[in-house]
């Protein structure tokens, strides 16, 4: 029980652990007062206190509660739509809690003194008693106390012998057994007799300290594969529609973030195309209507100067390539809409990628004609996969799947805002600079479009066509419209140190919490016609089974003593 | 519910959760009496003994006053003999044995309910709130009776059924969803490893919780006792309230301390393991092993707390109380992790099968 072990472990206090640690001393606390301290005084005590379990335990603590208001707001690294929604929501708080980082808590310069002097305390703390280990690994367990009788797990008993025996002989060999039946049990082993009393002095469960500085080192080792691993990683995302190909270069990037290490010019040469994408939706009526699931894409994979091959990537089951994993984070539909000019010259034909607002897959999307029309052309509205009324009147996706696909769009003609230089996105439109010509707010309809249709545009602009992508002969729309799919390409080369570290982290811990470090001692004193055997133990740390171990270990060296077995003592 | 035009195999399930909770809530009944006969024995025992003046004492309503230091010490031992008795061998306190059988009996159709689900489903059961709390609260049920079997634990049974009835009932009542297919994320071996061991680690740190919160109120005993039988030495004792009667028949504080910490110990390996297979699902699902999502945050919190309790029963002037209440912190931090994030906190996480 703690009540003991805190006395006993005044005998055995470990100098080189943290002052404060329960088992250490008091006296040796940190906490005198020491007259007139120097800068270096003054360094030395500051760096006692970094390094004190207290301080390490209040820096543990703080962590803990740092890293909660990071649940509570959106963060920029997790959730840039979010932020900027509560922005929007929040006008008044949101730039207060930006000043105080609170929408990049994790690299704030608040959360990161936390853990930054946490693991200089923890570095502080491990490379003393490693030091102190690397000693105590070669040194001899300690002289047997004088009193065994004083600690905590303790038993004596009485052996009698045939009374033609030699009392020392009697003991010299009860002594023998004692010492080979502890080195059997992983103890290390020291005899020290006085006089007659012979004793030995055992101790096991070095591996429990080694596990603690293991542990704490791999923690190290985690922040630095983190830390360094950064500067080596990048994430980049792309969207292929059927039937195109991507090349791993930077221009067929949609966004790409590199570390600071990372070459751009230097991405492994290869390309992907995308032959088909599945997914299957829980069918009408059923339970979960529309739940879509088993996406795959299905890929064509080529390195450069090499034969092509096949691969596929599905949710949970990333594609590796090179060193490179792709996943896949999003799919939708990509109508292929062609705008003929009024003397019918082709002037726009494309797959236009919609971006999926709900679960069916209601779909928004935009196109932007820059040239061949008098003026600058946009159309923007959704693609409903299986159109179906609302009872406000407005139209919705009732299910996922291609049953009635629709696409209605609105137009707009003027300026586009692309030629100034500034970037826009292509999902976006800002219709500042244009005049609508269709659709809601104006009197004309706007553009209805099942595959296969063509229209007239507003105002003799020309036509637009929803070009029916089904093979030939195929029946209903299933393959009327083509998917994309968005993929993000990673190369993070700390994720394998990280789990190593942590992996050895884990094993540190298991030693240092379930391996009993103990010492334990037998005396064996001759008594006239009998020998009056002590055994005595004492734990370091929690150690539950001290007292059985040592009734345990008690018994079996006695039973040793009288069975037949025993070489007799003659 | 589930429209009843037959009887499906879930209906069955859900039939049969509610007799498990029905079961639990007669356990808890069994329990509760089982405390507070132990807390009247305990002082019938004491009335025996005592003397006009004291016993006008025990009526105020100081149940161990009186108790010298040394019989609180004698009581203590004897109750931590019985905390490690081997079964046959443990008091008979008649009324946790009908707690500890109600208690087998309805862990039994909270097995097949939990059973029953997954074969309908046709898949783990645990794989929305409902079924988190489902198998969930199995685990802490399975996990206190095979404790049962090394330790004496039976005061803790009014708690571990108490905590049961609640999760458990609450969640068939409001978290319930009929079946439906996996999402495409949740497909994955790491639903099956990584969850089960989470819930694992949090059956452990519940035992730790229960044993941590009885810690407390028995230092607070403790030290209301000796400061009485100090006091009395004196002849100007007043009654003194020392907390429920029960605790005279359980094991002393340091004795708690050193089971929940055993427990508590446990539960984070199981954490970290948690962690770090979360990790790799994270890493397999999303493209990145850990991006500070609202529940890798709280997982995260939970861990350092529980970090910061094995420091502190390492530290000096930390061990005892301050440690407990960090078990105890960490726990609700457990249990808030489970219910408010996984409802109100938006994130990747959101398996909850609730719109
Ligand atoms: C990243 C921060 C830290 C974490 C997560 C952490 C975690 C842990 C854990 C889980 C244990 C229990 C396992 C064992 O006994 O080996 C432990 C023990 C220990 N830690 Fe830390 N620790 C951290 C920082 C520190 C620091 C800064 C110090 C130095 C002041 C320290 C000193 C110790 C000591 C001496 C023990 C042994 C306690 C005992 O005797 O039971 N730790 N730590």
């Amino acid at each position: 029980m703690s009540r003991s072990r805190s006395e006993a472990g005044a005998t055995t206090a470990d100098p080189l652990r943290p002052s404060d640690h329960a088992d250490a001393e008091a006296e040796a606390s940190g906490d005198i007062s020491q007259p007139a301290l120097g800068v270096v005084g003054w360094l030395r005590w500051g760096w006692r206190q970094l390094t004190s379990m207290r301080t390490a335990l209040v820096l543990l603590l703080l962590l803990a509660i740092a890293a909660v208001p990071g649940s509570l707001v959106p963060q920029r690294s997790a959730d840039p739509n979010g932020v900027t929604q509560y922005f929007a929501d929040n006008p008044d708080l949101a730039p207060v809690l930006d000043n105080l980082s609170m929408f990049d808590v994790y690299s704030s310069p608040w959360f990161s003194a936390i853990y930054i002097l946490l693991f200089v305390s923890l570095i502080g703390c491990v490379i003393p008693r490693t030091k102190h280990h690397w000693k105590a690994l070669r040194a001899k367990p300690p002289r047997t106390p004088a009193r065994l009788a004083r600690l905590d797990a303790h038993r004596s008993e009485t052996v009698e012998f045939e009374s033609e025996t030699d009392a020392a002989a009697a003991a010299a060999s009860a002594m023998e057994a004692a010492q080979a039946q502890l080195k059997k049990s992983g103890y290390r082993v020291e005899r020290y007799d006085s006089g007659a009393a012979l004793s030995v002095s055992a101790e096991r469960g070095y591996l429990r300290e080694t596990g603690n500085l293991v542990f704490h080192a791999a923690l190290v080792g985690v922040l630095l594969a983190v830390g360094l691993g950064g500067g080596f990683t990048y994430t980049g995302q792309t969207v292929i529609i059927e039937g195109r190909t991507f090349v791993n270069t930077m221009l067929d990037y949609t966004s790409f973030n590199p570390g600071r290490f990372v070459h751009e010019e230097e991405l492994d040469p290869y390309a992907l195309t995308l032959d088909r994408f599945d997914v299957t939706y829980q069918p009408l009526g059923a339970q979960g209507q529309g739940q879509a699931g088993d996406f795959v894409a299905h890929l064509t994979t080529q390195y450069a100067g090499e034969e092509a091959g096949t691969g596929e990537v599905r949710v949970n089951h990333p594609l590796d390539m090179g060193g490179d994993r792709i996943y896949l984070m999003g799919n939708g539909y990509a109508p292929t809409l062609t705008v003929r000019n009024a003397d019918d010259e082709i002037v726009f034909s494309e797959s236009v990628p919609f971006l999926p607002q709900d679960t069916n897959m209601t779909s928004l999307g935009v196109v932007k004609i820059p040239d061949g029309l008098p003026d600058q052309m946009a159309l923007q509205g959704f693609f409903y996969p299986t159109q179906a009324p609302l009872h406000t009147g407005a139209f919705a996706s009732a299910f996922p799947a291609l049953v009635n696909p629709v696409v209605s769009l609105n137009v707009w003609v003027g300026d586009l805002g692309i030629d100034d230089g500034t970037p826009r996105s292509v999902y976006t439109l800002d219709p500042s600079d244009m005049t609508q010509l269709a659709g809601r707010g104006t009197d004309v309809e706007p553009i209805e479009l099942a595959p296969g249709d063509t229209v007239d545009l507003p105002d003799g602009y020309g036509t637009i066509t929803f070009e029916n992508e089904s093979p030939a002969g195929a029946q209903g729309y299933e393959q009327s419209v083509k998917r994309y799919v968005s993929l993000s390409i990673h190369r993070d080369a700390a994720a394998t140190w990280v789990l190593v570290f942590a992996v050895l982290a884990t094993a540190g811990l298991l030693a240092a919490l379930f391996v009993p470090r103990r010492r334990m001692w037998v005396k064996v004193t001759p008594r006239g016609r009998t020998l009056g055997v002590e055994y005595a133990g004492l734990a370091r740390g929690e150690d539950p089974t001290l007292a059985a171990a040592v009734e345990q270990f008690a018994q079996r060296h006695r039973d040793g003593l009288q069975s037949p077995t025993h070489p007799k003592v003659d | 519910m589930p429209e009843s035009s037959a009887l499906t195999l879930d209906s069955v399930s859900v039939l049969l959760v509610w007799t498990a909770i029905t079961i639990y809530a007669l356990a808890f009944i069994a329990y509760a009496v089982d405390l507070a006969r132990r807390g009247a024995d305990a002082v019938d025992a004491k009335d025996a003994q005592l003397k006009v003046r004291e016993r006008e004492l025990v009526a105020a309503g100081g149940a161990s006053a009186g108790d010298s230091a040394g019989e609180l010490r004698a009581k203590e031992k004897a109750a931590e003999a019985n905390l490690n008795a081997p079964i046959g061998r443990r008091k008979r306190f008649v009324w946790a044995r009908i707690g500890t059988s109600l208690t087998v009996l309805g862990f039994l159709f909270h097995v097949a309910g939990d059973v029953t689900r997954g074969i309908a489903a046709g898949r783990v059961p645990w794989s929305n709130m409902y079924e988190f709390a489902l198998t969930g609260t199995m685990l802490i049920v399975a996990v206190y009776l095979v404790v049962l079997i090394r330790y004496d634990l039976r005061f803790l049974g009014s708690f571990i059924t108490g905590l049961t009835l609640v999760l458990l009932g609450a969640s068939t009542l409001a978290f319930y969803v009929e079946i439906t297919p996996l999402a495409d994320p949740l497909k994955s071996v790491w639903l099956v490893i990584h969850v089960f061991v989470a819930t694992l680690a949090t059956a452990l740190f519940a035992l730790a919780f229960g044993l941590s919160v009885l810690q407390l109120m028995q230092a607070r005993r403790e030290r209301k006792v000796l400061a009485l039988a100090a006091a009395w030495a004196e002849a100007s004792a007043q009654p003194v309230k020392t907390g429920p009667r029960f605790l005279g028949t359980l094991p002393g504080s340091d004795a708690l301390e050193s089971l929940a910490y055993r427990f508590a110990i446990l539960g984070f390996i199981f954490w970290t393991f948690t962690l770090i297979a979360g990790s790799i699902w994270a890493n397999d699902a999303w493209g990145r092993y850990w991006g500070f999502d609202t529940k890798e945050v709280w997982t995260f919190v939970i861990w350092v707390l529980y970090a910061g309790y094995i420091h502190a029963r390492a530290t000096r002037g930390w061990r005892g109380s301050r440690s407990a209440w960090l078990s105890i912190i960490g726990f609700t931090a457990v249990l808030f992790n489970f219910t408010i994030v996984n409802m109100f906190f938006k994130g990747l996480h959101a398996y909850s099968g609730l719109s």
